[in-house]
């Protein structure tokens, strides 16, 4: 009975058609881009901020917890829905408000898509610069969630600087405006603390962004290497130039041959690797720097080096970074993605630690990433109808996460920790790191209801997949 | 829910940082222990192989591409949440409910998520394995069911039913009954779906195609011999074109268009007696067994006429039919008999702007000073990945400009019977193509499938004027001066 009656009490604030609650359709926001699953008890889809505030404030009245749910591609479960809780979709909220092209900004719905805010601005010459391989999908206010990151945030940054001005929901409704569209903001930046804070400060309802001019010239090169080791040599040699590149990413001979199996990229599939890198500037600039980007891959051993100039040619070749993820599909049908971080110089010892914990644990470990900052992606394939092969996964997983952070690394560089990765969380923060993390949130969500469950490792009510990892070696505070 | 029980943050630590759960709330995140309905699953041997559903990874890079999604902006309404319901009836979660048909039946079946699918996902196959069970449990929606049997299976596979029906209908339509039926509120009594239907009844203004000879002669036969002796004593090849079922009818033009082309490119062009309707529409609506049985009628009524033999090739000028018809080998895989000769139809299947494009084309020379946009069908395009070769022959074509329009290969809203199945839906879908076709300001809509030219020249006539959308063979042959 209360169950309907809350139920039709969401009807009234969006709209019977907006949502949904029968558990056959349900079905479909079960799950984001992760392997992890969870039934929401409701979809609310609202058409403005007032009707996010509206429902926020009935959830929080009735102890209902809520989750923001953009395109559901996100990879660490963090749109999932909270047990007993909703999910407040965004696909309905997805106006571009305003492009400001004198100060290069624009306002947005949360809902909005990456790419098609792209690729809006570009025809005022602008660029929205943070682009996660999901880009033709995901939301910016799944973006936001998770800080998300992309090939040329080596170049920019990830998200987080690209954010001047948020209107948030808080969880009982209350309606806030974090930082502004100038620069700086005097007091504390809540902005930069609310970005990255996987839903559990507030919800997002409206996001001002900063934009960038479309660079003159743009050239990108695939560096095709023998084996992986030289193209790590690759890296360390263009990062040693002083040059830092737009994008630089790698690609293993695992996830040539997946992308290639259903993608035509152009890429080699005999290569025991590729480096694609880009560089982006004034014409004279890219001219020279370009010549360096090209006898370093010479140096180190690149076996040929296809330099692209015209659109089309470089989107193919970005076609199959941006799809690799998908393609993995084609060799199995689960991925549980490794989001580690690790110094630059340690990359080709930390790829060997790679294929020898695939050899240990008999998993496929396929290697895509963002080698430019040292963003592994190690991606463990595996088939979960198999018994017993989520858990070697896992576990070769928790091996690779403890190795990344001994060797100086972190857990996550863009996808965020979510459901998936919070057992880790221990490996590279104290209890009094995670303490003051709490209190954060605390003053944003004091009763804990947006998207509870997720980040802390000590907070239970969701069914887990990972196991434990085995404790840190040593307590290391540096992070904070 | 009483206040008392929103926790305190200093609980919340001190409880171990247990979620909030209201206590009369069931955990729905918890594997339920009972399917989610009472109804069967799937069952037999045409179910969607499990190899196929586990190739998606639920990336979501399919969902931009799809219309209904982009329209109705909902999980429930688009390839991966269709694939998610197919998972779910396959692992026994839920069995093949209304509602879960409802979700697929909204499906239009362009398989623009295939072509977009980082990990190859066949969706159109798995989509028409379901749509099979679906037909095998009797639980396909109404207006499915009505058309299905009405049209489906009692006229198209029937081609002197069609041809009587369809002189029936130009008789209703230019002898000024219909003015008469429509003036005398007649169709009021009709159900209000079978009314809409009266009015979206193609207009069938242009000539019929009969093939009146089983062969026409090649025009130009290759005037100089290729420079290569080996080839030079090739003889004029022989090219076997499907007339199939509706488009004769209703795009006779077109038909003529095509057989004219072909001939001025130095082809023989054959229309073998006894072919019929490739079956694509009742595969769509998954009815397989009609379809595997118009498939075996063409496969037999080609392969006898020579097929394969010198070149033979199997021609269509309907991009749903190529599709279907480059298909038939994984349709009839399990029959003993069919299997083979079905993979050897499809290998010799081929577009007509393919075969064309392919061929050193004898050069349009009469003007066709016209801006036109080209709408790329959902079964050339995403189904055969066929996008250059229509382009490439528009531009062969002097004083002609193609002006590209936004999301050229995004479904009309046509999809076969989509719009006489989802007429609201189509017509949203529809409604935003011809915003973008308009957008172009060309003066003709140039197209490669006949459904697209019935849709999109509805939409554009409903909104008033009187537009003709053409086939790329219309312009070719226009230039080529008929």
């Amino acid at each position: 009975m209360q169950r309907q009656g809350f139920i039709d009490r969401l009807k009234a604030i969006v709209g019977d058609d907006y949502v949904i609650a029968h558990p056959e359709d349900l079905l479909v926001y079960e799950y984001d881009g992760s392997v992890d699953r969870a039934m929401p008890r409701a979809v609310v889809l609202p058409a403005s901020a007032g009707e996010v505030s509206r429902t926020l404030a009935l959830a929080y009245q009735e102890g209902v917890p809520v989750v923001g749910r953009g395109s559901g591609t996100g990879l660490s479960g963090g749109a999932l829905a909270p047990p007993g809780g909703i999910q407040i979709a965004f696909t309905r909220m997805n106006r571009i408000l305003e492009v400001d092209t004198e100060n290069r900004t624009a306002t947005i719905e949360p809902g909005v898509i990456n790419l098609d805010l792209d690729n809006h601005v570009r025809k005022f010459g602008m660029r929205y610069a943070p682009d996660p391989s999901s880009q033709k999908a995901c939301s910016l206010g799944g973006n936001i969630a998770e800080n998300a990151g992309g090939p040329h945030c080596l170049a920019y940054g990830a998200t987080t600087n690209h954010v001047l001005a948020l209107e948030v929901a808080l969880e009982d409704g209350t309606m806030v405006n974090l930082g502004g569209p100038a620069r700086e903001v005097p007091g504390y930046d809540l902005r930069g603390v609310f970005v990255g804070s996987e839903g559990t400060f507030g919800i997002a309802t409206q996001i001002t962004v900063r934009l960038l001019p479309l660079p003159e010239t743009v050239k990108t090169f695939l560096g095709i290497f023998p084996d992986i080791e030289s193209a790590c040599s690759a890296v360390s040699a263009v990062i040693g130039h002083g040059i830092v590149p737009a994008a630089l990413e790698m690609i293993d001979a695992l996830s040539i041959r997946a992308v290639q199996q259903v993608t035509d990229a152009g890429y080699p599939e005999d290569a025991g690797a590729v480096l694609l890198i880009e560089l982006e500037g004034l014409w004279e600039e890219v001219d020279e720097v370009s010549r360096e980007v090209e006898s370093a891959l010479w140096e180190t051993g690149a076996g040929e080096v296809r330099v692209a100039e015209e659109d089309r040619e470089r989107e193919r070749l970005w076609l199959g970074r941006k799809t690799a993820f998908g393609a993995f599909g084609a060799i199995a049908p689960n991925y549980y993605l490794v989001d580690g971080v690790v110094p630059r110089t340690r990359l080709s010892q930390v790829l060997r630690k790679v294929s020898e914990v695939s050899e240990k644990y008999g998993i496929i470990i396929a290697n895509v990433f963002h080698a430019g900052d040292g963003n592994l992606h190690p991606c463990m394939l595996f088939d979960g109808r198999e018994p017993g092969v989520t858990e070697r996964a896992m576990a070769g997983a928790a091996e690779l996460m403890e190795y990344c952070v001994a060797v100086g690394g972190t857990l996550s560089g863009e996808h965020g920790i979510g459901l998936e990765k919070k057992q880790f969380m221990p490996l590279v923060f104290t209890d009094a790191d995670l303490a003051v993390m709490r209190r954060t949130r605390d003053a944003f969500a004091p009763a804990n209801r947006l998207n509870p469950g997720k980040i802390f490792p000590d907070d239970d009510g969701f069914y887990q997949i990972v196991p434990q990892p085995t404790p840190p070696p040593g307590d290391t505070g540096m992070y904070v | 829910m009483a206040d008392s029980e929103i926790r305190a943050p200093a609980q919340l630590d001190a409880g171990g940082g247990a979620a909030p759960t209201p206590a009369d709330v069931p955990l729905p995140w918890a594997e339920p222990a009972e399917p989610l309905n009472r109804e069967p699953g799937f069952r037999g041997v045409d179910v969607p192989a499990e190899a196929d559903l586990y190739r998606c990874v639920h990336c979501g890079l399919c969902l931009s591409s799809c219309p209904t999604y982009s329209t109705l902006r909902v999980e429930t309404e688009s390839p991966r949440g269709r694939i998610a319901l197919m998972k779910a009836v396959h692992e026994g979660r839920a069995g093949i409910s209304s509602r879960i048909v409802s979700h697929w039946e909204m499906c239009l079946q362009c398989r623009a998520c295939e072509a977009v699918c980082p990990s190859g996902v066949p969706y159109g196959r798995i989509m028409e394995y379901s749509r099979a069970q679906v037909l095998a449990q009797g639980k396909q929606g109404g207006n499915l069911k009505r058309i299905d049997r009405l049209f489906l299976r009692a006229a198209l596979p029937h081609p002197r039913r069609l041809r009587f029906g369809a002189h029936l209908l130009r008789l209703y339509q230019k002898s000024g009954l219909r003015r008469l039926v429509r003036a005398s509120g007649l169709l009021k009594l009709l159900p209000a779906s079978l009314a809409g239907m009266e009015a979206q009844l193609p207009e069938l203004t242009g000539p019929f195609f009969g093939p009146r000879r089983p062969v026409y002669p090649a025009q130009n036969p290759p005037a100089s011999p290729p420079a290569d002796g080996a080839t030079a004593n090739r003889p004029t090849p022989t090219v076997g074109l499907l007339s199939g079922c509706v488009m004769p009818l209703m795009q006779g033009a077109t038909m003529h268009a095509a057989v004219r082309v072909l001939t001025r490119n130095g082809c023989n062009v054959a229309v073998p007696p006894g072919q019929g309707c490739c079956g694509a529409l009742n595969l769509h609506a998954g009815d397989l067994e009609t379809a595997r049985r118009l498939a075996r009628r063409n496969i037999d009524t080609f392969l006898a006429a020579g097929a394969g033999k010198d070149g033979f090739k199997i021609i269509t000028a309907s991009a749903g039919c190529g599709s279907n018809m480059k298909e038939y080998g994984e349709l009839l895989k399990n029959d003993p008999e069919y299997a083979e000769p079905a993979r050897r139809f499809s290998a010799l299947t081929v577009d007509i702007t393919e075969f064309l494009a392919a061929l050193p084309l004898t050069p349009p020379t009469g003007r066709v000073p016209r801006r036109v946009t080209y709408q790329d069908p959902c079964h050339l395009a995403h189904a055969q990945r066929i996008t250059q070769p229509p382009r490439a022959l528009l531009q062969s074509i002097p004083g002609l400009e193609l002006v590209e329009m936004e999301a050229s290969t995004m479904c009309c809203g046509g999809a076969g019977i989509y719009a006489m199945t989802q007429p609201e839906l189509a017509g949203q879908i529809l409604a935003a193509k011809l915003e973008n076709i308009n957008n172009t300001g060309a003066a003709q809509v140039v197209t490669a499938n006949p459904g697209c030219m019935l849709q999109i020249e509805q939409g554009l006539n409903a909104a008033g004027g009187r537009h003709q959308v053409k086939h790329v063979v219309d312009l070719l042959d226009e230039a080529y001066g008929g």
